[in-house]
């Protein structure tokens, strides 16, 4: 091959449409430590601090004056700023430091001190620092629910099965922001049905969002976005005080909140001043710890491929999730924009939050495919909802969704899309087709749905701010419609904005409806054997993949009756002198097991071979080898009965050797250990081969295809069908003749 | 302080029920599918208090949370005030919207018309840092 070939090969490689670039700390393109980063500092004078991170108080900025007067406890900081980088890694990483020692002494750090103490730290020991700083006890997951079509039957459908697959909440957002209000509804409605308890949202713009909350159609919002600089503040038309009311605003109508940030928002809004992305994420999360938020969504977010452009990205990611951790936030981390092309480089950096487990794994999981994520497509999506489970189930580790049958999920989703149907008709919107309802319960995408008015739509959608729609209007429609649980769901979602106890840290509501928040399920790991261990019933469920298959189903096993398909003549003898091979078949071959690993009947590929033993001039004769499973074994016993000392072995999977018998057992002519890609026509050929060795003949050796997938494929099959042949082995039996019965 | 204890009061929903009441004096348990149905509850009644907001800020600052605290305390104030005059104190906040005056203006009226002394001072320590970052229109 050429050079030219194999760079065309690479080239053509998903990972290549991304363009990695060399740091250049100007542009704020650097992921972890730019030169131009403050050294950490820290003076107090008389109380007052005078100088932070190497800047003095003049020339303090928003930000350091909003951490300054919020953010910081002097105190600690007299203790906590003295240790040494390296110590502080080394307490965040030893069992021996408890999670309230580190978070105490986290009061007192600066942004260039946090950051600075990440850089120390290695890939493995900041995932194992995460473990154990995250704040909730247990993992969970949030999901996006969307569609192109804004089709409310979908949306309750889909948001439905995302309840009920364990997400503890879901987000939407709209294409058009006056859909804003039948979106909120439309996932109040579908999570209440899917699972009690489960939070929504609705990302729009911040007057409406508010508004949505005020009105009991959402219970969270993570809209707080806020930046490293100033200048990036300011075009974000806020100030951290500006947003730091707001979040008060929001608790205050019970809606709970938690603010976002990125690695790499200030190089792309072009006011980085030429800080790493790390420190400008390190300032974000101390002014979002001082404005009193109790969480954070950060770790890239949609700037994700910026930082991912990067040397060190994945790394400074995982750290600035790690910072927000240590600060004790609630952090959901990331995970939701499209951070690769090329999925084993995603899946390599999901990794860093998925093992170790953060309070929201993924700040979105698409659970609709990336056509219909309006947030921008979605990182991981519908199609990879059973690698997902399938990777929790290899690692043994909750990465917060749980199995869910095609059945259970076709069920829900039909529930929700007539639950919404029915509110739709209570409040006098446009109809809710039946047609809608059913091809929301099985649409694979909105391209399955039929199309809506959508200017009648968003009419009505107008109405729920104009005559103040509450989330009790919601529930009362519910009622009348017949679904009186959703109706009671929506209700306790309603007591829990009175109750407001998800307004404090890392709050989820749990399976039986209360709330569980780092208070009363703070995260305990303090070493082997504590924390939340995947184990129990929990374990049990998310092994439960609906495809997974018992031993037995899987090996196929045809009958249990003892009976074999085929007459015995007698005990098989030794001849001489005679062209013929003899074909020998192993202990459960049409026995217990009645086709071969690639699915074809054993009679027919007795048949094939007999018939082309045959086509080559010899005698077939066949015998029953009952003393091994062994092919080499079986096939070598046949040789050594043969009149030409030639025999053939067959397995019941379809494994065959052609053999003779002056060769050692283990040797052989010709082995065909593909199995699975054998035909009825490779079988014929193996019988005219081992004819042409019978009559001394040099045959060419029968091609056959190469699978590289097949043991992968068939492993578990080969292991299982294997396990019966060798269970059907009678160690002192000797071969016996046999005749096939008349096929019936 | 109202005492409470968080390994034991919390959550007060389901641990002290009896705490917690709507703006209309409703508990917990009035909020049920009867009571919908006989029409009693109202949307815009079912929110928190502002004391069921401080005794959440208590909670955090029992777990040394003390900003959310801080933020819980003034969600509590802010339950008191209009969702116009919010989202109006919210614009007036935001960078280059107001003069000195107007938001001194603001400070003022969340103290004196609704009772939000701990708002009106994040809203003059806002002013104060507009003034010396060049934020004031």
């Amino acid at each position: 091959m050429t050079a030219k070939t194999r760079a065309a090969e690479r080239l053509a490689r998903a990972l290549r449409l991304e363009s990695l670039i060399s740091p250049d700390p100007s542009l704020g393109l650097v992921a972890m430590k730019s030169p131009n980063d403050p050294t950490p500092s820290l003076v107090i004078d008389d109380g007052i601090v005078i100088e932070l991170d190497s800047k003095a108080s003049n020339d303090f900025d928003l930000i350091d004056r909003f951490v300054v007067a919020h953010g910081l406890d002097l105190e600690i900081a007299q203790t906590a700023m003295p240790l040494a980088d390296e110590e502080l890694a080394r307490m965040l990483v030893d069992v021996n430091v408890s999670r309230d020692e580190l978070v105490r002494l986290s009061r007192g750090l600066t942004p260039a001190k946090l950051t600075a103490v990440m850089s120390t730290l290695d890939p493995v020991e900041m995932m194992f620092a995460m473990k154990k700083l995250r704040a909730r006890k247990r993992p969970r997951n949030q999901a996006h629910v969307t569609n192109r079509k804004e089709n409310p039957a979908l949306l309750a459908a889909d948001a439905a099965e995302a309840a009920a697959r364990g997400f503890a909440e879901i987000e939407t957002t709209v294409g058009v922001s006056r859909y804003a209000p039948l979106n909120a509804i439309s996932i109040l409605v579908g999570s209440q049905t899917g699972r009690p308890g489960v939070l929504t949202q609705c990302a729009v713009e911040e007057r409406r969002s508010l508004q949505l909350g005020i009105q009991g159609l959402t219970t969270y919002a993570e809209t707080l976005s806020v930046y490293g600089t100033d200048a990036c503040f300011v075009d974000g038309d806020d100030t951290p005080w500006s947003k730091a009311f707001l979040a008060s605003a929001y608790a205050s109508r019970g809606v709970k909140i938690r603010f976002t940030s990125g690695s790499g928002s200030e190089a792309l809004m072009g006011y980085s001043e030429g800080k790493s992305m790390l420190y400008l994420e390190s300032r974000c999360l101390s002014l979002i710890r001082a404005a009193g938020s109790q969480g954070a969504q950060n770790g890239g977010v949609s700037t994700v491929a910026l930082p991912l452009a990067l040397p060190g990205g994945t790394k400074s990611i995982l750290a600035e999730n790690l910072i927000a951790a240590w600060l004790d936030l609630e952090v959901a981390s990331g995970n939701d924009a499209i951070a690769s092309h090329s999925s084993i480089r995603k899946t390599a950096k999901l990794m860093g939050q998925f093992l170790p487990g953060t309070d929201f794994v993924t700040s979105g999981y698409s659970v609709m495919p990336k056509y219909d994520n309006m947030f921008g497509g979605g990182n991981f999506d519908s199609d990879d909802l059973d690698e997902w489970t399938t990777i929790q189930r290899d690692w043994q580790v909750d990465g917060g969704i749980q199995p869910l049958s095609e059945e259970d999920a076709l069920k829900i989703r039909r529930k929700a899309a007539r639950a919404i149907q029915g509110v739709f008709e209570e409040f006098g919107f446009p109809q809710v087709s039946d047609e809608e309802v059913e091809a929301a319960v099985t649409a694979y995408s909105s391209r399955d749905i039929p199309d809506r008015d959508r200017a009648a739509d968003v009419e009505a959608a107008d109405t729920v701010f104009s005559k103040r729609v509450s989330g009790v209007d919601v529930a009362r429609a519910l009622d009348r419609s017949g679904f009186s649980d959703v109706a009671e769901a929506v209700l306790a979602m309603q007591r829990l904005r009175v109750s407001a106890d998800y307004l404090q840290t890392s709050a989820v509501v749990g399976e039986d409806g209360e709330v569980e928040s780092a208070i009363n399920h703070p995260n305990d790991y303090s070493g082997p054997g504590s924390g939340h261990r995947l184990t129990g019933d929990r374990w049990d469920r998310l092994q439960a993949l609906p495809h997974v298959q018992t031993s037995t189903a899987a090996a196929g096993v045809e009958n249990t009756d003892g009976q074999f398909r085929f007459d015995v003549v007698g005990e098989a003898r030794v001849r001489h002198d005679v062209a013929e091979v003899v074909v020998a078949i192993g202990p459960a071959f049409l026995g217990s097991l009645r086709h071969t690993i690639g699915g074809l009947g054993h009679r027919q590929v007795i048949e094939a071979i007999v018939e082309g033993v045959r086509s080559g001039g010899a005698e077939a004769r066949l015998v029953q080898v009952r003393r091994t499973s062994d092919v080499g074994f079986i096939a070598h016993d046949a040789a050594v009965l043969s009149g030409a000392d030639i025999g053939i072995g067959i397995q019941s999977k379809g494994t065959a050797v052609i053999h003779r018998a002056d060769l050692e057992p283990l040797d052989n002519l010709e082995l065909f250990g593909m199995a699975p890609v054998l035909t009825l026509d490779s079988y014929r050929a193996i019988g005219s081969n081992a004819a042409a060795y019978a009559m001394l003949g040099q045959p060419s050796p029968v091609p056959t295809e190469i699978d590289n997938f097949a043991r992968v494929k068939h492993i578990v099959r080969t292991t299982l069908m294997h396990a019966v042949e060798t269970g059907a082995v009678a160690n002192d039996a000797p071969p016996i003749e046999i005749e096939l019965l008349p096929s019936s | 302080m109202t005492g409470l204890d968080p390994d034991t009061d919390y959550p007060l929903g389901t641990r002290r029920p009896d705490l917690i009441s709507t703006p209309s004096g409703m508990s917990l348990d009035d909020l049920n599918l009867e009571q919908l149905r006989a029409g009693v509850i109202a949307g815009e009644d079912v929110r928190a208090t502002a004391e069921t907001l401080r005794m959440q800020a208590d909670i955090a600052e029992a777990v040394n949370r003390h900003q959310l605290a801080e933020n819980l305390r003034r969600a509590a104030e802010l339950t008191r005030v209009p969702d116009d005059v919010i989202l109006a104190v919210y614009t007036a906040l935001r960078p280059g919207r107001s003069n000195a005056a107007a938001l001194e203006e603001w400070a003022q009226t969340l103290e004196e018309t609704y009772d939000a002394p701990a708002v009106a001072a994040f809203v003059r320590e806002a002013l104060e840092v507009s003034i010396a970052r060049g934020l004031i229109k």
